[in-house]
């Protein structure tokens, strides 16, 4: 089981008019692994990850996704995935209950589903007292936990995190990171880009975009091996330096 | 449908939480009717009159009186001499001076025909052609009651009648503006808000990615904002025919169904608005400018579209406003039936479909 694999991308390719925004890229992920999808800004990152996600369809190439393919099946990859993105993906004029329901609702779970859910995960993340506040009474590390627990409320295949931790401080980012292993865990795939390096490292595998294409791909104690780095920070400035475009 | 269902749960608790918007929402169309029914009002009641009087005889003391018993006029000043007939305009109090020259009762009994100056503040061209005329009616008065004395050889009366507004009631105008504008404010821009908000918080990247469809989050944003707005229309109509009596004479359901088609019509408006907006900000000045000046301008309530010079009369035609202003006038005050307003039903069905069409195309090419 633990070989499945739930991400398939094969020389996939989008194009806008002449400009190539992501080059034939090709990976695999398996089931349960933290995949971490690093690039500088500009490289491809957010795009690659919308046509995963069914949001945009690929020029070229062929990809799927929990087993669905990318051009012709979007709707049941949304189904399948969960969705985190750097903006704030809570609604903040609305309880913390509020928020758990309305996405246990929109993707379709049954009242008790609902119920059980939100009360597993009030207690969870230990925010019994905090159940009836509004999120934006919550600390920010707060917000991104329970953000990060609403995108797996329907127990996805798959979960994107588009730079889940902007902002946040290095504890909080910890404990973040314990939910992302506890995802995995229960076999949950993560996606994940980041621009903090030392996130990189919590992954199983680590990817580098450089200009539209996959410079690097393995854990991140062979990239640092082979690139003869003391840490992800140097290997990713020795690739990303190779950029020839821009923001 | 489950979810539909939960994604209009969660739009009412926005509007719930926000307590000002609602409070607005709901106000805006009870004080409008108010302002308008009260406040503003085309008839000039009390306005001050000068009299400059050369004659001093008994007709033209009648003709005084009789001009300072109506209700539309006080006679404040008796003026000396036209020296002084600048002065009282230029203080601003006195709106208009009648003069009456000397020999007026005399040329009145001896010839048959006597004159009178009427002066008025033209700096307020409205107010001074209503005065014009109630004063030149108060004199035919006083006319007509010498000619009962003295037989006239011709005389042709007028008999005048004014069908469907027999006191000329301002508020029967304006009730189906206030309605037109308070449907298109509520509706068009409240929409474009509410998606343009979700864009911008970010929310709406997790809702494209949802199993939702985009058609469905658009209608389930729109479905609250409409039920608001049959409440405005309710409470429009309940004002109007309880506080001001203007009657509702056609069919209530038929005017209920018209008002619901209006309303998707300034729904699809609001979100072709926010189809091509990014910002809430944006959104509420595109509503401003783009619905509600046209809506008071080219709807016909404040300024008639006969009088307009050609360019415009043309340009009311795409203000969807224009043809529910109509509609609206046409069951309520003359209360006829479907069949003296389906070309104008259609026109409006017509835009709703168009506008639609477009919006829609909009957000899909966004997607791809």
């Amino acid at each position: 089981m633990d070989n499945q694999k739930v991400i398939v991308v094969d020389e996939l390719t989008k194009r806008f008019e002449d400009f190539i925004a992501v080059d034939r890229i090709s990976f695999e992920v398996s089931k349960g692994e933290i995949f971490g999808f690093l690039g500088a800004n500009g490289a491809g990152k957010t795009t690659a990850m919308r046509m995963l996600c069914g949001l945009s369809i690929p020029s070229s190439g062929k990809a799927s996704v929990a087993g669905f393919d990318v051009f012709h099946q979007t709707e049941a990859i949304k189904k399948s995935i969960g969705y985190m993105s750097q903006k704030f993906s809570l609604y903040e004029d609305l309880t913390i209950k509020e928020n758990i329901r309305f996405y246990g609702g929109i993707y379709g779970l049954s009242k008790t589903q609902i119920i059980d859910k939100t009360k597993y995960l009030v207690e969870h993340l230990h925010l019994q007292k905090h159940e009836n506040s509004l999120v934006k009474s919550i600390p920010l590390g707060w917000k991104q936990k329970l953000a990060f627990s609403v995108a797996i409320v329907h127990d996805p295949a798959i979960v994107f995190l588009d730079e889940p931790t902007g902002g946040v401080d290095p504890i909080a980012r910890r404990e973040f990171w314990e939910l992302i292993y506890d995802a995995s865990e229960r076999g949950i795939t993560v996606f994940v880009t980041t621009h903090y390096m030392d996130e990189a490292e919590y992954c199983n595998r680590v990817s580098i975009m450089v200009d539209g294409k996959i410079e690097a791909l393995d854990t991140p104690k062979q990239l640092k091996h082979r690139f003869e780095s003391g840490s992800m920070d140097e290997v990713f400035l020795k690739l990303a330096r190779k950029a020839v475009r821009g923001e | 449908m489950k979810q539909f269902i939960a994604f209009i749960k969660k739009e009412f608790f926005h509007i719930w939480r926000d307590k000002r918007t609602l409070f607005i929402l709901l106000g805006m169309p009870i004080t409008q009717i108010i302002i308008f029914g009260f406040a503003l009002s085309n008839e000039v009641k009390n306005s001050k009159l000068a009299i400059l009087d050369f004659s001093k005889d008994v007709a033209s003391q009648q003709l005084i009186q009789k001009l300072s018993a109506s209700k539309y006029f006080d006679a404040t000043a008796q003026l000396k001499s036209f020296k002084d007939v600048e002065p009282v305009f230029r203080q601003g109090k006195v709106k208009i001076v009648v003069v009456i020259p000397q020999q007026f009762a005399n040329d009145l009994q001896h010839t048959n025909q006597a004159q009178i100056q009427l002066i008025c503040d033209g700096s307020d061209p409205n107010v001074a052609s209503t005065l014009k005329n109630y004063a030149t009616a108060v004199i035919m008065d006083f006319q007509k009651a010498l000619g009962n004395q003295q037989k006239l050889p011709y005389r042709i009366e007028p008999e005048i009648r004014m069908m469907y507004n027999p006191e000329l009631k301002g508020a029967y105008s304006f009730v189906p503006g206030v309605m037109a504008l308070i449907l298109m404010l509520t509706c068009a821009m409240m929409t474009s808000i509410a998606i343009v908000k979700e864009k911008e918080m970010g929310t709406m990247e997790i809702i494209l990615v949802s199993p939702l469809k985009p058609f469905g989050v658009v209608v389930a944003k729109a479905v609250p904002y409409m039920l608001l707005s049959m409440v405005n229309v309710a409470s429009i109509l309940l004002l109007s025919v309880f506080v001001l009596d203007v009657p509702i004479r056609g069919s209530l359901l038929l005017l209920i169904s018209e008002g619901l088609l209006f309303t998707i019509t300034s729904l699809a408006l609001g979100l072709l608005i926010s189809s091509i907006t990014d910002s809430q900000q944006v959104a509420m000045l595109v509503s401003l400018m783009g619905l509600f000046l046209p809506t008071t301008v080219f709807s016909g309530y404040m300024f008639p579209i006969e009088n307009m010079p050609l360019p415009l009369q043309i340009i009311s035609n795409i203000v969807p406003a224009k043809w529910f202003y109509f509609i609206v006038k046409t069951i309520m005050i003359k209360g006829l039936g479907f069949s003296y307003v389906w070309k104008e039903t259609l026109i409006l069905f017509g835009m709703t479909i168009v506008l639609f069409g477009i919006s829609i195309k909009n957000f899909k090419t966004r997607l791809a």
